[in-house]
């Protein structure tokens, strides 16, 4: 009944055709224009929402000001520390940034995460890198890294083991762990949400008996997917600041 | 020669399906360990939480740490099976 079935190659429910400045390094597609709209979206909210603050905040201004909240004491003062405050911008832009960009997967006639195409995890991801190897840098110095290769504590024929290990760790490992969490997450869920789709338009033609199984399981995987999208965009700030926590603290 | 032309498509057949087969194991075979550790981490962290409810929101926290970093496994497994297909 359903052996004819057959799901599109992969490429074609991931890479689009260029919508504007064809053949040229500026070429638009639709997961730039979608990462170009969410930017653009934030700072809309946030300069709009805090134009005139009240000292009792209402509508907007109280969601923005929830938002700040939970990031400040949620993420940077618990994970990075009370002395870290001034992290708590960049955190919460990176939060809202990823939370945005997973919720396109789940709103009608758009129905693509960008964050499943690797350019932005991973440009994410270098960020994060670039950010804690300079504040590990700027508050230790070089201790910074041989605090890390070297770790205190550990007998010295250990070392043998332990360096390698934490070098691949701190050099490959996190920056790429980081952007293929995201990634892989939100591909999954975009390749669910197809293949459940599909199947309902197929079942629907050819089987009606059965298509509300599909459709049904659709609605399911979609209200699962507005909390995956959620918790990997605090997963991805998480780790961000676990790990500048680790670079301004690393004896902890 | 026809029979040729036949057996060199077959080959590439062969290859293709064999890599498709793969693919398959691989990321079965990654999704086993981090299956057993997200069910471990999850497990004691709710047995935590009932034990002391007053260090919810920590627990919660470091929960979601120790999952992301056991997750991986599983993730790299599934980038694989698609680089291992295509």
């Amino acid at each position: 009944m359903l052996g004819a079935f057959t799901f599109p190659p992969i490429d074609e429910i991931f890479v689009w055709k260029d919508i504007a400045f064809k053949d040229t390094a500026f070429a638009i597609n639709k997961t730039s224009l979608l990462v170009l709209i969410t930017a653009l979206l934030i700072v809309t909210i946030f300069v709009a929402g805090t134009r005139r603050m009240k000292l009792v905040p209402g509508g907007v201004q109280n969601v923005i000001e929830m938002t700040y909240d939970f990031v400040d004491r949620g993420i940077t003062r618990d994970i990075v520390g009370n002395d870290a405050t001034r992290f708590t911008p960049f955190l919460g832009s990176l939060f809202l940034f990823i939370l945005f960009l997973n919720l396109w997967e789940i709103i009608p006639f758009i129905q693509f995460p960008p964050t499943s195409r690797m350019a932005i995890p991973l440009y994410l991801a270098l960020q994060t890198y670039v950010i804690y190897w300079y504040v590990g840098l700027r508050h230790h110095g070089l201790k910074y890294l041989t605090g890390h290769l070297f770790p205190p504590g550990v007998p010295w024929p250990l070392y043998v083991l332990v360096t390698p290990i934490e070098l691949v760790q701190v050099v490959l490992v996190r920056p790429f762990s980081l952007a293929v969490r995201l990634l892989a997450n939100m591909m999954a869920g975009h390749i669910l949400l197809t293949a459940l789709a599909l199947l309902t338009a197929y079942s629907l033609k050819n089987a009606p008996i059965i298509s509300p199984g599909p459709f049904l399981l659709n609605i399911a995987v979609t209200g699962f997917e507005l909390l995956v999208g959620f918790l990997q965009a605090y997963i991805f700030t998480l780790l961000t600041a676990v790990y500048i926590g680790d670079s301004l603290h690393p004896d902890h | 020669m026809h029979d040729l032309i036949l057996a060199a498509q077959s080959a590439g057949e062969l290859k293709q399906g064999l890599s498709s087969i793969g693919a398959g194991i691989a990321y079965g075979a990654a999704a086993i360990g981090p299956g057993i550790g997200i069910g471990y981490v999850v497990g004691n962290a709710i047995q935590a939480m009932a034990r002391q409810p007053e260090m919810q929101g920590t627990i919660r926290t470091t929960m979601f740490l120790g999952i992301a970093f056991t997750e991986a496994l599983a993730l790299f497994g599934f980038v694989l099976f698609f680089l291992a297909k295509g």
